[in-house]
């Protein structure tokens, strides 16, 4: 009778510690929005729709999301562009024509880079990649745009390899039999067979990846110069969502409205990424390559 | 003819991108070991910071890194571990299982910093921790959780269907069963996502910066109530805020130093692991 009644309280306590997660899910969601609630009542939402972030002021404070959605915007943009075609060219190479021992020693090597922290690769930017830009562009400042979308392109990298090399390695070794055996060279099934098999995974590598880049901190506060203007320049500089959480929730009274259009801030960043995880989520699921 | 050269040319392509990118991760590696090195002495590793870090050590930001490591992991490691059970062994198909399945991955997906106004939220504010290693640890623990419960898992699963059925038709009951004959096979592949925890832990900022991260505090910290600095907070603070940011870059490049080594051991010791699992268990 003992084991019975043991049996039932082991079970109740593995499924009360796999409901935390969606708690913590449902915590996070209500802690967001009870703040940006309060801010949505006074002032109002129509003032995150203005142009100006200009949060500490001593005639009106504006608290408009625009320069602070383009500042992420863009240097998201930028960063996927350098992305795409190291990432996804990278992965090619490494699953289709490196040699196994090449392989072998690749693969844990870009893994090294996924775990080097966002701060010290923020520090690398702001200590060599900066000068090196403010050098190669003749600009007054090496905080742009385009430093911090460099910065976030070697963050992202490791995502897009290691989930596009799984499906690119998911597709069936029968379609390049097949298509070798018609006569196609090994290039030729490489682009014609192989990487179009694995497109869904590899566009769903490179969402997790923007999903990766929009919700980086550390490395772009200490790079991009940090200015809340509204710019589709790489050369100027900018001020992003997570960077402006960062850098004024210290300074903020708590249950200001400053203190709250930040929780706005974050409202926007977590159904982002939240949206861009669950359409990547649904890509690979419905190929089956989760 | 002229076909086969373009293709040689985009395998080139492909070759150089792949070789940049490792040239970038070396440059990186190789520039910080290269500055750091000369910091490092006895006093930087054991003293604490004086003239708000320009002199001195970082030994309490190392203190409060660790303290913040060993609070994650005993908060994290517990439930992480408890939930992939759930799912790998009791776990039925229906909404709840698949609702815990979409919690994960979501909290796999929401940035650091969102997990900050979330901990400052809940466990600052709400609960009256304030900035604390109390708070800094439970908002870690949420950030590191699907890590622990996707690797979990992945080890549980690993173990051969037999080796349960045999257990269950001796007459063992379901936990028996799972404490005795599946847990001992697992626990390897469950360190080695653990481990990855510890270093995401140890290397991220954010989420410490708006729950417990001190700007400059040179002393230890005394109750989980405390304060404390931690090494990437102190990196940032050194290399943005500091007023004379040239004259301290060695200790910048010092602390830098000491974290990267820190998180790439805490890895690197995570894919020894790996390798040694895979090579021992052959069913």
């Amino acid at each position: 009778m003992k084991t019975a009644w043991q049996e039932k309280a082991v079970k109740l306590t593995l499924f009360s510690a796999a409901s935390t997660s969606i708690l913590i899910v449902l915590g996070i969601f209500t802690f967001l929005g009870k703040e940006a609630g309060h801010f949505a009542v006074t002032p109002g939402i129509e003032k995150l729709l203005s142009g100006r972030w200009v949060p500490v002021s001593f005639q009106e404070e504006s608290f408009g999301l625009l320069p602070l959605i383009t500042g992420s915007l863009l240097v998201t943009v930028l960063a996927m562009v350098l992305t795409i075609p190291f990432g996804v060219g990278a992965s090619v190479y490494i699953s289709e024509l490196a040699r196994p021992l090449e392989r072998e020693i690749l693969k844990p090597f870009i893994e090294i880079l996924a775990g080097i922290p966002s701060v010290v690769i923020g520090f690398f930017g702001l200590v060599v990649l900066a000068p090196l830009v403010k050098g190669a562009f003749g600009l007054p400042t090496g905080f742009t745009a385009l430093t911090g979308a460099a910065l976030l392109a070697l963050m992202a990298i490791p995502t897009v390899i290691s989930i596009s090399e799984d499906a690119i390695r998911s597709v069936p070794e029968s379609y390049k039999a097949a298509s070798l055996a018609l006569g196609a060279s090994r290039m030729q099934t490489m682009w014609r067979v192989t990487v179009p098999a694995a497109l869904p995974g590899i566009v769903a590598a490179v969402m997790l990846g923007t999903g990766r880049v929009i919700g980086e901190t550390m490395a772009v506060m200490m790079v991009t110069g940090n200015a809340a203007v509204i710019t589709g320049s790489p050369f100027k500089s900018v001020r992003t969502m997570t960077a402006t959480i960062a850098a004024e929730m210290g300074e903020v009274p708590f249950g200001s409205e400053h203190y709250r259009a930040l929780f706005c801030v974050g409202i926007v960043l977590l159904l982002a990424t939240f949206g861009l995880n669950i359409i990547a989520q649904k890509v690979l699921k419905k190929y089956r390559m989760g | 003819m002229r076909k086969a050269r373009t293709q040689q040319a985009i395998c080139w392509l492909m070759r150089a991108a792949t070789y940049s990118i490792v040239l970038v991760i070396a440059s990186i590696i190789f520039k910080i070991v290269w500055n750091g090195l000369p910091a490092i002495s006895w006093e930087f590793l054991t003293a604490r910071p004086r003239l708000s870090g320009s002199e001195g050590g970082i030994l309490p930001a190392i203190v409060g890194t660790l303290v913040l490591v060993v609070g994650t992991i005993a908060v994290a490691l517990p439930l992480g571990i408890c939930s992939a059970i759930y799912l790998s062994e009791y776990a039925k198909q229906g909404k709840f299982t698949r609702a815990i399945r979409l919690a994960i991955l979501t909290l796999a997906g929401v940035p650091s910093i969102v997990f900050g106004l979330f901990g400052l939220g809940l466990f600052v504010i709400f609960l009256r921790f304030g900035a604390s290693i109390i708070a800094g640890c439970l908002t870690l623990a949420c950030m590191i959780l699907p890590i622990i419960i996707v690797s979990s898992e992945e080890a549980l699963r690993a173990v051969p269907q037999s080796l349960r059925e045999g257990s269950l038709a001796l007459g063992a009951t379901k936990w028996q069963t799972i404490r005795k004959n599946v847990l001992p096979y697992s626990i390897p592949g469950m360190l080695t996502g653990s481990i990855l925890g510890i270093g995401r832990a140890a290397g991220e900022t954010a989420p410490i910066l708006l729950t417990v991260a001190a700007f400059y505090l040179p002393r230890l910290p005394k109750s989980i109530f405390d304060q404390v600095m931690a090494l990437p907070y102190h990196l940032y603070i050194l290399a943005t805020q500091h007023p004379d940011v040239e004259k301290v870059r060695p200790m910048q490049y010092g602390t830098a130093l000491v974290l990267l080594t820190l998180v790439l051991g805490v890895n690197l010791a995570a894919i020894l692991l790996r390798i040694r699992i895979r090579r021992r268990q052959k069913w």
